[in-house]
């Protein structure tokens, strides 16, 4: 292989063409931004959206949850359209059942209708834990709570699923 | 063109402009089947048949980079040459190539290859030869077999020792095509 002193790196093997990302979820991009801020704003938060994930995409270490990666990137863009407007930014917990993986792909096998049945904090704390992929001190910011508490609402959200999936 | 389609067109024109595509690729018609063309702003890195696959797609994400966008533009060139080879009014291609997936025997073998003009064969144990490693004709035949670029990279001139018609990546009925829309016709 001749990649030595070339100006790209070599993909790390697992992630996916980034065309294949847009393919699968531009349209899930586009309506969530329109839903959070409007037809006319949404257009730029796309392409912000997007330039960003492209811009960040080779160093993504897990290809594990690309669709909450790219949601959550599309919600911080609108945030942050909303906050440039002048506008409270968004309740944490109202939006993030769009960045569950949906209910027909990838074999939830209903567990976040579960997770959508859990007290509101844990909710918001599993969903940031593990449709987002978020670490415990960005949940803690996100949720305006200490680590340790963010900790115990996934924590705590984690055992009450598990009790009611046996 | 629907609300997502033009947001999407849009976006691939400023992640251009912006220089954040690594790979840009289309797929191009030909009568040897649909050419997935993927370059980098080097040339041409890779070409593969059987049109866009999410295993074709995965692999130059995996060997090239990942930062990939289908971009017609960026392989126009490309399309072009082919389009003029495929009916038979061009004999050699002038696009920039990207050899980044070529290894150092590879480039040995190939850049013999790409010297045996249009309509013209040689064999693998030719080929071992005059790149000086006689009986390497076996490993020959590998590395024309890896050509990450066929088609211009005319790997499909090299026949087997003999004059049958060896291998071929891409199957034997491209090789075989390919040959004929040159008029070189092999003994099979």
């Amino acid at each position: 292989m001749t990649m030595n002193g070339s100006r790209l790196r070599p993909g790390d093997g697992t992630l996916p063409a980034f065309q294949s990302l847009l393919d699968q979820h531009a349209a899930d991009v586009l309506r969530l931004l329109v839903r959070l801020v409007g037809a006319v704003e949404a257009d730029d938060c796309f392409q912000e959206t997007w330039l960003s994930a492209l811009r960040a995409y080779p160093r993504l270490r897990s290809a594990t949850n690309l669709r909450g990666w790219v949601l959550t990137i599309a919600r911080n863009k609108a945030n942050d359209a909303r906050r440039s407007a002048g506008r409270a930014p968004l309740p944490i917990p109202a939006d993030l059942a769009a960045a569950a993986p949906s209910a027909a792909g990838g074999g939830s096998d209903g567990v976040w209708e579960q997770v959508a049945a859990l007290p509101a904090k844990q909710r918001a704390a599993v969903r940031l834990r593990f449709a987002e992929d978020r670490a415990y001190p960005e949940i803690a910011g996100r949720m305006q709570t200490s680590e340790a508490s963010a900790r115990r609402n996934v924590h705590e959200g984690i055992k009450k699923l598990r009790r009611s999936r046996t | 063109m629907t609300a997502v389609a033009e947001a999407v067109r849009r976006f691939a024109l400023r992640a251009e402009q912006e220089d954040l595509v690594d790979v840009g690729y289309d797929t191009v018609d030909s009568p040897i089947g649909g050419l997935l063309v993927a370059a980098t702003d080097g040339g041409v890195v890779t070409i593969h048949f059987e049109g866009e696959s999410d295993a074709a797609l995965s692999e130059i994400a995996r060997r090239v980079s990942p930062r990939m966008l289908r971009l017609p533009r960026r392989v126009e060139r490309a399309r072009r040459e082919l389009g003029e080879y495929f009916e038979g009014r061009r004999t050699e291609f002038s696009v920039p190539l990207d050899r980044r997936l070529i290894g150092p025997f590879g480039a040995k073998v190939l850049g013999r290859t790409e010297e045996i003009p249009y309509g013209h064969v040689s064999a693998y144990n030719l080929v071992a030869r005059e790149i000086g490693h006689p009986n390497a004709a076996r490993a020959v035949g590998n590395a024309l077999g890896a050509n990450p670029i066929p088609v211009i990279i005319p790997c499909h001139r090299v026949l087997r020792t003999g004059g049958s018609l060896g291998g071929y990546g891409g199957g034997l009925h491209r090789k075989r095509f390919l040959l004929e829309l040159e008029r070189v016709f092999p003994a099979a």
